[in-house]
């Protein structure tokens, strides 16, 4: 029996970290003090979830533990009270959508709408042919680009219904567009024109050498 | 309008690039040793000479908050940790600092980190950040090649430590102890204060928590000086500050400008102005989504700083302004914001856990009209009761919008409410 509606009921039997994701948690365990490797658990988490097909199974909160010499369920506790992580599989392309009052403004509905006429699923659903999930989460801070969504680590900004539309249409043919603005906008710039930095203006003091140090 | 050449984040858009060499081409790094060498009081008495007061929202003196730190190391280290959780809503500005200039953070770090007398910093950069965690780190990983970071760090004799610790979604982790506890491998509870962080913060060491714009700032102010800083903007509310306009506005942008701006000018200058024109603007989020709403009658001629936005009973917050046009339902836009605040309460305080969910249901029945018009006051009366009975700052956040809202939109409510009641009868 499951534990919680949010945790799995399949769950497999083993996890294990990859030999090269094991070099990475060196790494990771040296940028905190040695008797402080609880800091760590937030990190290694992402890491098992990242190793493990975007999802937490409970033999990775184990091995966290483990290394983190944390009780399991104080990891556990962790990887509920943090929404990125997924304790259940979710789709090959884990669509979060904004919905937030900024990005609602600027037609995050609109964004759902598509969403759901093209692959039939609302917030927390799986399509049927389970290579999309959507949740919809709250503001990812990326609000004078609104709407947006963010499928897996990217952001895709500036969206209306047409332009989802086609997103989805080009993950369907695992054909993944650049991040960033679906029309090209560079940055938080205003359209059309910048109003500011026209001119790239030299900072004060500027010496010949281009700033390096003099000493 | 703040002239170019008075603009601290040239690269804000991101059209050069956010490496080393280019950062050093924009005056990051530029003889930082010198910056150093004038001593661990004198920069703080500079940064406070400045007159600059924290980003990320509380508006606090960052010169004196530096000065709480104890004035000697004993037996615990020091640490600087720094904020980039950026989710509050209306907010994008350290995102851009983040991915497209990089280095005046990293500066930044060194030099605030020498101030307080710590070895060593952890910029906390919330989880779905995954692009701009990877840009940060690899402006991190470059300090250290040049030598600017690590052991006599930029040549200075000042040893310095720098690491990026990725969060994993949860806006309480922009409270400062939240942020520690989180830090520390624990769920994001925020922490009693005192002890504030500078007597016992991280791993219960003396701690400083600055958000990611205030130290970005920190050594342009010190290279063009305190004067500079302090002579824009007015008194208590001096300098640049990035803006970020969403919204109901023609073209959405973040943009620095100068503190005190008005609020009209900033959204007509670079905004291309509010959908439909000035005379369709309904009303604007100044700061964030915690601030108070203010209607558009206040909107003509507020100034964009501190002080003028708290005169008129809001707050300048993040200055991430959430423009709302005559076409907005304003019940409903509150409404969400109370679910974001009902999402995100950790649950540690009662009154915030059941009091975010109780006023979200509320807000929910106004958006319909569904309630009583009694129901208006004992909905204000219950924001009363959540505001300054927690542990942190979200229990007010969560009060704040829908206070805003009832004092400048009881009519808008009303009306919701009596139509819905005629539509009742009719039916």
């Amino acid at each position: 029996m499951s534990i919680s509606r949010r945790i799995a009921d399949n769950q497999p039997d083993h996890f294990a970290f990859s030999a090269e994701n094991k070099k990475k948690i060196k790494t990771i365990l040296a940028k905190y003090p040695k008797e402080r490797k609880n800091s760590a658990v937030l990190p290694l988490l992402d890491l098992a979830q990242r190793q493990h097909d975007n999802w937490l199974p409970m033999k990775a909160i184990e091995a966290v533990a483990e290394i983190c010499d944390m009780a399991e369920i104080r990891v556990l506790e962790v990887a509920t009270f943090y929404t990125m992580f997924n304790l259940k599989p979710v789709g090959k392309y884990f669509i979060q959508a904004c919905g937030t009052t900024p990005c609602w403004l600027r037609g995050s509905d609109d964004v759902m709408r598509c969403i759901k006429d093209k692959l039939g699923i609302s917030s927390g659903e799986t399509s049927a042919c389970g290579k999309f999930s959507l949740l919809e989460v709250e503001c990812l801070g990326a609000c004078v680009n609104a709407p947006m969504v963010q499928i897996n680590d990217d952001y895709y900004e500036d969206l209306d219904y047409m332009a989802t539309s086609e997103l989805i249409d080009r993950l369907t043919a695992d054909d993944v567009p650049p991040a960033g603005s679906v029309r090209g906008r560079q940055g938080s710039q205003p359209e059309p024109a910048p109003t500011s930095l026209t001119k790239i203006v030299p900072f004060p003091g500027a010496k010949k050498d281009k700033g390096d140090d003099h000493a | 309008m703040l002239n170019d050449k008075d603009r601290i984040f040239t690269n804000i858009y991101g059209w050069q690039g956010a490496d080393l060499a280019s950062a050093k081409s924009r005056g990051d790094w530029d003889n930082t040793k010198a910056l150093i060498k004038l001593g661990h009081e004198e920069v703080i008495e500079r940064v406070k000479a400045s007159g600059l007061r924290g980003r990320g929202g509380a508006g606090f003196p960052t010169g004196l908050k530096w000065s709480f730190m104890p004035k000697e190391v004993k037996d615990r280290p020091h640490y600087l940790v720094v904020n980039a959780d950026e989710s509050e809503p209306g907010t994008c500005k350290d995102r851009d600092i983040i991915r497209h200039e990089p280095h005046k953070l990293v500066e930044g770090c060194l030099i605030a980190g020498f101030a307080m007398r710590a070895h060593a910093g952890y910029i906390y950069i919330r989880g779905e950040f995954v692009n701009e965690a990877k840009a940060l780190q690899r402006a991190i990983d470059e300090a250290y090649e040049a030598g600017l970071l690590g052991k006599n760090a930029a040549k200075s004799g000042w040893d310095f430590d720098l690491y990026l610790h990725r969060g994993a979604g949860a806006y309480i982790c922009g409270e400062e102890t939240a942020l520690i506890e989180s830090l520390e491998g624990k769920k994001g509870q925020p922490r009693l204060k005192p002890p504030i962080p500078a007597g016992a913060g991280l791993y219960g060491c003396p701690t400083t928590v600055n958000n990611v714009e205030t130290i970005a700032v920190v050594p342009t102010i010190l290279r063009r000086g305190a004067d500079w800083f302090s002579g824009l903007g007015r008194e208590g509310n001096t300098g640049s500050k990035l803006f970020c306009i969403s919204g109901h506005v023609n073209n959405p942008c973040n943009v620095e400008e100068e503190m005190g701006i008005p609020l009209k000018e900033l959204i007509e200058k670079h905004a291309g102005g509010v959908r439909g024109g000035w005379d369709n603007l309904l009303a604007v989020i100044p700061g964030g989504s915690s601030t108070p709403m203010i209607p558009k009658d206040i909107c003509d001629t507020v100034l964009m700083d501190f002080d003028s936005l708290k005169a008129v009973q809001t707050g300048l917050g993040t200055a991430g302004i959430i423009v709302m046009d005559k076409s907005t339902d304003i019940i409903k836009a509150i409404a969400r914001i109370s679910y974001f605040y009902k999402h995100e309460s950790c649950g540690q305080c009662t009154p915030c856990r059941e009091g975010t969910g109780w006023m979200y249901r509320m807000m929910e029945r106004l958006v319909k009209g569904d309630a009583d018009i009694s129901e208006i006051d004992t909905l204000h009366d219950v924001t009363k009761q959540v505001e300054g009975h927690t542990i942190c700052a979200l229990g007010d956040a969560a009060a704040w919008p829908i206070q805003g809202l009832i004092r400048h939109f009881r009519p808008e409510i009303e009306k919701r409410i009596s139509a819905w009641r005629a539509a009742a009868v009719a039916e």
